[in-house]
């Protein structure tokens, strides 16, 4: 009984130990990265690791995604006699959910995993204490080009993903179910609002790229430098970023609409 | 790989991104009709405005010429004032009426127009004098209710 006690209270404080530690890590990072963004090549390079090289599976997902939802919405509404609403149905629902949370998802499963393999075996391999050795600071070198690369395509995937969705809901809608082609657009046009829908969404897809690239480059960069370590830090990458996107996002929601 | 080939791929990610962004806008929220014709404002003060709301259409003869921008309560004459941003290329003459309508027997509320005889037009911020308020479903029923009930006892009154 005393021990389950003694456990409860161990796994706390070790988890506001690392809530802290997590947050002066992001002090840190923020303070470093000022020379990063003036070297903006570094951050290019990592752009293109992160973003160009995920835009696959982001565009397969999203034209998946929004065929499934052509369908499903197509079912549903026309079981109430209104299909000509599915425009606005698959919009509306990419915009505002499921694009920035699917695309977080995916790009955290696909480019914070590496990330987070990249720099815990950086400093498996003692890369990290030899830059500093060197007088370079591997946050300023290594951590924050990564991270900027993150927070800046996080955006962009996610508005590619809201396009290609809309562009398979358009198809199964229009090509396939044989909708018409101008009420599936103006019901679509007449239901989203730039301000309301577009702006919020690229806004929450901003903060789950912040969000997952910080937890991906502190998750390598705390990593026990073992090989046991490394992976599990990249499972704990892929995970918390999960719960944390989805817990954002409500939060996000109940502020935003 | 080549550092010319990566800024290639990465300038191309950045424009799929502005193209992605830029299609939500034009495509899917219609940005542009809100930007590109000017727009005019007019109020109308309706008794009962029923389930109409911001950013319903304003039509006349069945066209849209515009939205319903606002909707507030006047404080001094009790009664609900909504604003209404119009196509600059529509003018209409100053006994225009306005009635809320509804699309179909259970879809949304609009504001519908009737243009009148006067030869002057309004101007902007002006306010339309005819309207006549939404039909709201439980205030007919009553009326209905009341006819039905009266119906019985009116043919002895009148022997």
């Amino acid at each position: 009984m005393l021990n389950l006690l003694r456990g409860m209270g161990h796994s706390l404080v070790d988890a506001v130990w690392k809530l802290g530690f997590i947050c002066r890590f992001m002090g840190v990072l923020l303070a470093q990265s000022g020379q990063s963004l003036l070297r903006f090549r570094l951050v290019v390079r990592e752009i293109y690791f992160a973003g160009v090289m995920s835009l696959v599976i982001i565009v397969v997902s999203g034209l998946f995604v929004g065929m499934v939802l052509g369908l499903q919405g197509y079912t549903t509404l026309a079981r109430f006699g209104s299909a000509d609403a599915l425009g606005a149905l698959v919009a509306l629902s990419l915009l505002r959910e499921l694009g920035p949370v699917l695309a977080a998802l995916l790009f955290a499963s696909r480019s914070g995993s590496a990330i987070t393999a990249e720099i815990g075996l950086m400093k498996t391999t003692e890369q990290l204490d030899a830059m500093a050795v060197m007088a370079v600071n591997p946050i300023a070198r290594v951590v924050a080009p990564r991270f900027w690369a993150g927070v800046l395509s996080m955006p962009i995937l996610a508005a590619i993903f809201n396009v290609t969705g809309i562009f398979g809901g358009y198809f199964v809608g229009v090509s396939m179910i044989g909708l018409d082609e101008g009420t599936f657009w103006s019901q679509m046009q007449n239901a989203v609002d730039f301000h309301e829908d577009v702006l919020n969404g690229m806004i929450k897809s901003a903060v789950f790229g912040f969000a997952v690239s910080l937890i991906a480059v502190f998750e390598g960069f705390d990593a026990r430098p073992t090989a046991e370590g490394v992976s599990s830090a990249t499972t704990r990458t892929v995970v918390t970023s999960a719960l944390v996107i989805l817990a954002l996002d409500f939060v996000l929601t109940a502020f935003m609409f | 790989m080549k550092r010319t080939t990566l800024d290639l791929w990465v300038g191309l990610f950045a424009a799929l991104g502005c193209a992605a962004l830029l299609f939500l806008a034009l495509r899917a929220a219609n940005l542009t009709t809100s930007v590109a014709n000017e727009p005019y404002t007019l109020y109308a003060e309706f008794d009962n405005i029923g389930g109409l709301k911001v950013k319903a259409p304003v039509k006349m003869a069945g066209v849209v010429v515009g939205r319903v921008a606002g909707i507030e309560l006047d404080r001094k004459s009790f009664r609900a004032r909504a604003t209404l941003v119009v196509d600059k290329s529509y003018t209409f003459s100053r006994d225009v009426s306005a009635e809320i309508l509804t699309s179909g027997l259970l879809g949304e509320q609009y504001i519908g127009l009737m243009q009148g005889g006067d030869p002057d037009d309004l101007a902007e911020n002006d306010t339309i004098k005819l309207t006549s308020s939404a039909m709201v479903l439980e205030q007919l029923i009553g009326k209905f209710m009341l006819n039905a009930a009266e119906k019985p006892s009116a043919p002895p009154a009148a022997e």
